[in-house]
């Protein structure tokens, strides 16, 4: 057993954000201790919730991340928060720039955000998300919010690390043919029209509700017009996205009966 | 750790102060992009406290601050001595910016490990970067 690892991981366990930071660290970089680490990480009883958050680049996924994060800590509930931003496939660089839209809540100690380049993976995502995902979960998060690149129409691994997934959208997007076609509605369990202030959001509102009306592959699924930056509709963006919540708590307690 | 590790250099660039000039600060984190690392751009308007938590957070190598209205000397002392605090004594600290030469010493005794001023080639301070983090 690896002395350092242990420590790193009892370190986190009991709430320290620098181990739970080079821990990811670790995991991100394929560390030849992964195995140990996620050994020791047995997954606690209570899950932390977890909301993606993905659609269109620079649609305003990390203004709501941000917004919805303040909902949560007045409910006090704490948040953690991994932001995935692409890597350059020609240099291998990235910028990360998520993180600049949560800066209310950086001194907040019940709020860890994590900003996470996709180093050669294309689903929107990175490889180490899921591992990353449980140490922040064990670290004792209630809420997990992940926010994806910017995606297309082929992104869709959000889908398998989510309970529930928020497309973001915005006015200019495209007509009913675009509508149609695979990897937008179809995973989305809440469908966010942001900017909704800018011409023809209530078009594209209309084409996504007739959409849904012949979407069979998912039942429930909602259109919501925001303007996350002017607070308007996030409110009702996150009761609905609680009724979810609960409606899953309920959903796994009567599983575990 | 292991010497078989992917090691990718992840950098923070942030403002602190009340400084509202952050195209500097932007070439320097496009550039570092460009030379290969993970740049986390964190803005401007920042305290001391902010960038800190956010370089833990993130586990940087290196923390690049941009000043250009005078208070470095108040400001980045200030960051190495929270960094060393809260666990981020490993951390490089590299500054640019308006930084007078008669400056220089004292912010390099407070523990900033380069100055780089208007002009500096990005390759240089990519160089720099390179060659002086630390192993954590």
């Amino acid at each position: 057993m690896n002395q350092k690892i242990k420590i790193l991981v009892d370190r986190m366990l009991s709430g320290d954000k620098p181990s739970l930071a080079r821990l990811i660290s670790l995991i991100e970089r394929e560390s030849p201790e992964v195995p140990e680490i996620m050994e020791l990480v047995s997954p606690s009883q209570l899950q932390p919730y977890r909301v993606g958050i993905t659609g269109l680049a620079g649609a305003g996924k990390s203004t709501l991340v941000n917004k919805l994060t303040s909902f949560y800590r007045k409910q006090n509930l704490t948040v953690g928060i991994i932001a995935v931003d692409p890597s350059s496939v020609i240099t291998g660089g990235a910028v990360l720039g998520d993180r600049i839209r949560m800066q209310q809540h950086y001194l907040d100690e019940g709020v860890f955000i994590r900003s996470m380049a996709t180093r050669g993976c294309y689903g929107g995502l990175c490889k180490a998300v899921e591992d990353a995902a449980k140490l922040i979960s064990v670290s004792g998060k209630d809420i997990l919010i992940i926010e994806t690149t910017g995606i297309g129409q082929t992104e869709t691994e959000i889908t398998k690390v989510a309970d529930v997934v928020v497309m973001v959208l915005t006015p200019g997007f495209g007509d009913s043919i675009q509508l149609m076609k695979a990897g937008i509605i179809e995973i989305a369990d809440i469908i966010v029209v942001n900017k909704a202030d800018i011409e023809g959001a209530d078009i594209l509102v209309n084409e996504i509700r007739n959409e849904l009306k012949y979407s069979t592959r998912k039942k429930d699924q909602l259109v919501m017009m925001v303007q996350a930056s002017n607070d308007i509709g996030v409110a009702e963006l996150f009761e609905e996205i609680e009724k979810k919540r609960l409606e899953n708590n309920l959903e796994e307690r009567i599983l575990k009966c | 750790m292991g010497s078989t590790e992917l090691k990718t250099i992840r950098v923070l660039i942030a403002k602190p102060g009340l400084d509202g000039h952050d195209r500097g600060a932007k070439v320097i984190a496009r550039g570092l992009k460009d030379a290969g690392m993970e740049v986390i751009y964190l803005g401007l308007r920042l305290t001391p406290e902010q960038i800190v938590e956010a370089a833990i957070q993130e586990d940087v190598d290196a923390v690049g601050l941009s000043s250009l209205s005078g208070a470095h000397l108040a400001l980045f002392p200030k960051i190495v001595e929270l960094l060393r605090s809260k666990g981020g004594e490993k951390i490089l600290v590299v500054v640019g910016g308006i930084i007078p030469k008669k400056d220089f010493a004292v912010l390099k005794e407070a523990g900033v490990s380069g100055i780089f001023g208007p002009g500096t080639p990005i390759p240089e301070i990519a160089k720099f970067i390179q060659e002086n983090i630390q192993e954590k």
